[in-house]
């Protein structure tokens, strides 16, 4: 008993002082009306949760958050499964391609983002130029309400394609060739048949972990909204994280931000549950 | 119904040679078994006649149709994998479904949601849905219809495979080593439903194996195959008891054959280890010869002399109803492996000196170069004096 409880006590300190009291404290600041930096709070029970539902603006990011979670969700999972079968389907270049199409991932999104604010310059950015070029019309990209929500859920859908090809690649390669051969016998043998016989089922849970960690990241979203729009125009691109940020740390309102994480802690933590209980079940098949 | 044809097949991966100048026929209706170790071609062969793989020369016709190029799907050949190869996500009715489904149905009625809505698609799958049942019955498999893979034991897998191959009443079965993954019990049990399954569909056959009892038990003819050549097709008593080849020899049989060198003499008598051996057939004194016995061809004798071999029992092996001894016999380079009745054991202990005879239509005579010398067989005596003069 001493000895266990000495191996499991130093993880479980840590647990402890790193994630359960941080979100105690998370929950517990959210019932108060303290202000970053004052010397005093007080208990204000549900009020904050109560004006974060009235507030419009943070209904507009819950909004913005989920629209752009349900455009680069799919979006990257469809193309990234398409790039996967591309470069598994073809004989040369593969690392390159490989490569190229992971670099996104692994480049500071930051920088990344003054590189796309250059793209989408309304003037001289190659976007509209080339739009221009061709008699396309064309748009000032991020500071157009209509626009500036799809523009950075593309961005979103090329950072995390590489990250999504890779583990498709890893799940193409597992799949056992003689399941391929089993379907070109049973007369699977066009490229949808194979896709729907073997291909798709065989990259359930690849897909399943993918989708749950891609839709984690892109309820993260923060970077792109603070370099390139600050959330605007008007709250046309302002996202849950940026919501929380903003009320904390620049209007610090600590009470009321406390209050946004905690919204956002329940959507992450059931969009985990609804990976390990439900979909779980479906994807693996023991 | 379908009589299978190869003729000259090549195939080479990059520079390294498969499968050379391989030729067969296969009757209608016929259990062919392609035996060899691993490594020897004979699954690249069977992935040749499914269209699984494409040969680089020769051509394979099936039924009279030549299907070089053909795809697999028109071959009429189902096909039993080693890992069953079962779609894990489908349950056993699903995964059994299959064929039927990808060829009765159009690629539109196939569609998910708009194809169950299209004229003909409900009928076409009741249809396949009793096809489906009756085959899953004949095999003692209707209650797991409901069941995923995962769920199965490894025989009802097979089982599940086999029925998948079945159910659209192919005209070729091939199998590649089907039971394999299966513990030893089982196999001998799946070991005669196969073969009770041939005999009841009367389709043919082609098994793949390296298992030789398997090939032994269960086939009209087998073929062995080593490094990428078909040694001798022929049946499974022949295979045994007059093989064509030494390394045919060699292969089959459990314990292996005793090869002993030998050196030929004048009048028909060989000299194995200082003894001579009456030799059938008319061999040309002083070639070598390798003498192939099979170890149940000896019998114990009292005394030592001409066409017996003597030598210490170095270890004895009771296998219940046999005794496998192992005599070193001076002059031999391995023991050489006798056979005898288990009554024997209590007269026969390690280091004891035995005298073994051998009938002489029970020796099998191979050339140098590995090729079977058959007694009277004057054609091969001739050649090999020929051969020899030309040294």
């Amino acid at each position: 008993m001493l000895a266990a409880g000495s191996l499991a006590g130093p993880a479980f300190l840590l647990l402890i002082v790193l994630f359960f009291l941080p979100v105690f404290a998370v929950f517990a600041i959210a019932l108060t009306d303290w202000q970053f930096g004052a010397s005093s709070l007080s208990f204000v029970g549900l009020a904050n949760f109560r004006e974060v539902f009235a507030d419009e603006s943070f209904r507009a990011s819950l909004v913005n958050t989920i629209v752009y979670v349900a455009i680069v969700v799919p979006g990257t999972i469809v193309l990234g499964l398409a790039i996967a079968l591309l470069i598994e389907s073809g004989k040369s270049f593969r690392a390159f391609y490989r490569a190229i199409h992971f670099l996104p991932y692994m480049a500071t999104l930051t920088a990344m983002a003054i590189a796309w604010e250059a793209l989408l310059h309304p003037t001289i950015g190659l976007v509209n130029q080339t739009l221009a070029g061709l008699d396309l019309p064309t748009a000032n990209w991020l500071r157009d309400e209509n626009t500036v929500l799809p523009v950075l859920a593309v961005i979103g859908i090329w950072q995390n394609l590489g990250f999504a090809m890779v583990l498709f690649l890893a799940g193409l390669k597992s799949i056992p060739q003689d399941l391929y051969d089993a379907a070109d016998i049973d007369g699977a043998d066009v490229w949808l048949d194979r896709l729907r016989t073997v291909t798709l089922p065989m990259l359930g849970p690849v897909t399943m972990f993918v989708f749950i960690v891609v839709a984690l990241k892109a309820f993260e979203t923060f970077d792109t909204v603070q370099v390139l729009t600050q959330g605007g125009p008007g709250h046309a691109s302002e996202m849950l994280l940026y919501t929380l940020y903003r009320e904390s740390f620049e209007y610090l309102r600590t009470g009321y931000g406390a209050s946004v994480a905690a919204v956002f802690l329940l959507i992450v933590v059931a969009l985990t549950l609804i990976q390990a209980r439900v979909l779980d079940k479906k994807v693996h098949y023991q | 119904m379908a009589a299978i044809t190869i003729e000259k097949i090549e195939k080479s991966f990059g520079a390294t040679p498969v499968l050379r100048d391989v030729s067969l026929d296969i009757a209608d209706g016929e259990f062919v078994t392609l035996l060899g170790p691993s490594g020897c071609g004979k699954s690249t062969l069977l992935r040749i006649l499914a269209g699984l793989e494409v040969q680089t020369g020769g051509s394979i016709a099936i039924g009279e149709r030549v299907v070089d190029g053909v795809r697999p799907k028109r071959r009429d050949v189902a096909m039993v994998f080693q890992s069953y190869a079962l779609y894990p996500h489908m349950t056993v009715q699903e995964n059994m479904a299959v064929p039927l489904r990808m060829r009765r149905l159009s690629s539109i009625q196939r569609l998910p949601l708009i194809g169950r809505f299209l004229p003909g698609t409900k009928a076409v799958g009741a249809e396949i849905e009793k096809d489906v049942m009756r085959t899953a019955k004949a095999l003692g498999i209707g209650h797991l219809l409901g069941r995923k893979p995962g769920q199965l034991s490894g025989g009802q897998r097979q089982r599940v495979a086999v029925g998948r191959a079945m159910v659209r009443q192919p005209a070729v079965f091939l199998m590649d080593e089907p039971l394999s993954n299966l513990d030893a019990k089982l196999r001998v049990q799946m070991r005669a439903e196969i073969k009770e399954l041939h005999d009841r569909l009367g389709v043919t056959f082609v098994y793949v194996t390296h298992d030789q009892s398997e090939a032994m038990t269960m086939s009209d003819r087998v073929a062995v195959m080593l490094d990428g050549e078909l040694l001798q097709v022929a049946s499974p008593r022949e295979i045994y008891a007059d093989p064509d080849d030494r390394r045919v020899a060699e292969f089959i049989g459990s314990p292996k054959i005793n090869m002993l060198e030998a050196r030929v003499r004048d009048n028909g008598l060989a000299e194995i280890a200082g003894t001579s051996f009456a030799i059938p057939g008319d061999i040309t004194p002083g070639i070598s010869l390798a003498l192939g016995i099979r170890p149940e061809a000896f019998h114990l004798v009292e005394a030592g002399g001409d066409n017996i071999l003597t030598g210490a029992v170095r270890m004895i092996e009771h296998m219940g109803s046999d005794l496998y001894v192992h005599l070193a016999v001076p002059g031999t380079e391995h023991p050489v492996i006798a056979r005898l009745l288990a009554e024997r054991a209590p007269q026969i202990a390690s280091g004891q000196t035995l005298h073994l005879g051998v009938k002489p239509e029970r020796l099998l005579l191979f050339a140098a170069d590995g090729h079977r010398l058959r007694p009277h067989d004057h054609a091969s005596a001739t050649v090999l004096r020929m051969k020899e003069r030309v040294q």
